[in-house]
């Protein structure tokens, strides 16, 4: 995360007034001020997502389009995923890369039939924006869209709560969407999120951000969730965060994206190789025993959280690797993270070390997410 | 009997010198938010004034708990280790960390008051 210097004035969403008027503690994340909480607490508004519906505001986030004939086919060639394939109506997890095959930054990208819609981290989205213009801007139009704010709204009654205000949205199913409106507001809304949970993500023009937020609020199984709950969340569903768990120095299969992946782009496949770091990238996933690490998630068989950076070791007392995210799970109440480790460390249920203030604790590599995915797929 | 603080945003109630009481203040715990876990130190162990003698840890972040004065710890809080969040709900009361005998009571007399604690944990 790249801390804006204190000369530079902190950036504010369209919801600003209102998390200040919600009590909600604000910090600077992403250029932005943003609420880490709100009063009841991070705990409370982790359960509370898990339980009801959580509203965050991730209009921090960079939303642009891609509009032109060619957009699919020129956004492939910065990913190893398939564009070209994707239909109208549908949602794909992408990944940016350099030269090298390391992850410039991690996406959500929609065919919207008249443009793809794409979503990219907010501490990435200038770099990402200069960096599509640079590779393919000569072939679609790049158009970012900052007069968008993005609200989340997630949790197992999310579907109810925003079916009551806008009829339809409870057909769609995960990682589908379109368009809607709310009171003559546009709205894109897609059936996606970062929590595990199912939910919907709403772009919605930031002169209208705030009423929208304030309907969804006014409903009584909504509450306003913090980032530093969204942290929580994202951690639970084994869910990269960029910047701790994928970097510029992260490839796809080290960070266990393989899934990320689809077969029309790996070796044999139609159109296999083609995006940057190609050679690399489908060497490893060719070849996996050459990987030299991996991630992995880990639980704690001990009741002390583990974080970042934590040293991790074999029972020789050997560094094996290393933590980059980890708390302790508020709905296990058990230490979780997300950690490189040599893959001959990486099976699950291989015991190692973590060590935390000089102590050893002993964790266990165990599958993702950590908490089941509630995901709905119709 | 009066309560000592210290920059560091621990308390400490020396009404017993013998078994002077230390926690975290009610400005500490809100800075941290959801206490998950505390890392208590040995009774027996002797500690100087500032050293680390304990770790506190919220979902989000982790504190050291430095010693505000020297001493030897006499008791830790069992209950706190089993129930992080009393440190939350009553950090002044049930969410005690230790007791310290204290090996130069003199060191209160550098602590503050807690109106003086106040005006610096404001600006903190």
């Amino acid at each position: 995360m790249s801390a804006p210097s204190p000369a530079t004035p902190l950036l504010t969403t369209p919801l600003n007034a209102l998390h200040i008027e919600l009590g909600a503690k604000m910090v600077p994340f992403a250029g932005y001020s943003m609420p880490v909480q709100y009063p009841a607490g991070l705990m409370a508004e982790h359960n509370h997502t898990r339980s009801a519906a959580g509203l965050f505001d991730v209009s921090h986030m960079g939303q642009l389009r891609l509009v032109g004939a060619d957009a699919a086919a020129a956004f492939e060639t910065l990913m190893p995923v398939d564009v070209i394939g994707l239909g109208v109506g549908k949602q794909r997890y992408g990944l940016l890369l350099n030269d090298e095959g390391g992850i410039i930054d991690d996406l959500m990208f929609f065919n919207r039939g008249k443009d793809i819609f794409v979503i990219v981290n907010g501490a990435c989205k200038v770099g990402d924006i200069a960096h599509i213009i640079e590779r393919i801007g000569h072939r679609c139009e790049v158009i970012p869209m900052p007069e968008r704010g993005l609200l989340a709204l997630q949790g197992p009654q999310a579907a109810a709560v925003l079916s009551r205000l806008v009829p339809g949205v409870e057909k769609l199913v995960f990682m589908t969407g379109g368009e809607f409106q709310w009171k003559n507001a546009d709205l894109f809304i897609t059936r996606s999120g970062y929590t595990g949970e199912d939910g919907f993500e709403i772009s919605v023009h930031e002169s209208r951000a705030e009423e929208f937020a304030r309907a969804l609020l006014a409903q009584a199984e909504v509450k306003p969730i913090g980032l530093g709950a969204r942290n929580s969340l994202r951690l639970e569903a084994g869910l990269c965060l960029y910047g701790n768990d994928i970097d510029n120095g992260t490839t796809p299969p080290e960070a266990a994206l393989n899934w990320a992946i689809q077969k029309v782009r790996r070796t044999g496949g139609e159109r296999a190789g083609g995006f940057p770091g190609a050679a690399r990238i489908l060497a490893q996933i060719d070849q996996p025993d050459t990987l030299a690490r991996k991630r992995v998630g880990l639980i704690a068989k001990e009741r002390i959280p583990v974080r970042e950076p934590a040293e991790l070791q074999n029972a020789e007392g050997q560094n094996i690797g290393r933590i980059t995210s980890g708390l302790l799970s508020p709905t296990l109440n058990q230490p979780v993270a997300l950690a490189y480790v040599q893959t001959a460390y990486a099976k699950p249920g291989t015991e190692i070390l973590a060590i935390v203030r000089g102590k050893q604790v002993p964790m266990v590599v165990s599958a993702t997410p950590f908490v089941p995915t509630n995901y709905f797929r119709g | 009997m009066s309560i000592h603080y210290s920059k560091d945003h621990e308390w400490i109630n020396a009404a017993d010198a013998n078994s002077a009481v230390v926690g975290i203040t009610v400005h500490a715990q809100d800075a941290l938010g959801d206490v998950v876990f505390v890392d208590l130190p040995e009774v027996g162990k002797t500690f100087s004034q500032g050293e680390v003698a304990g770790v506190v840890e919220s979902v989000k972040a982790a504190a050291d708990v430095y010693m505000p004065v020297s001493g030897e710890i006499v008791e830790v809080n069992e209950a706190l280790r089993d129930d992080p969040s009393l440190a939350n709900s009553d950090p002044l009361g049930a969410g005690w960390f230790f007791k310290v005998k204290l090996s130069d009571a003199s060191q209160l007399a550098g602590l503050m008051d807690e109106t003086s604690y106040n005006a610096f944990a404001a600006n903190a």
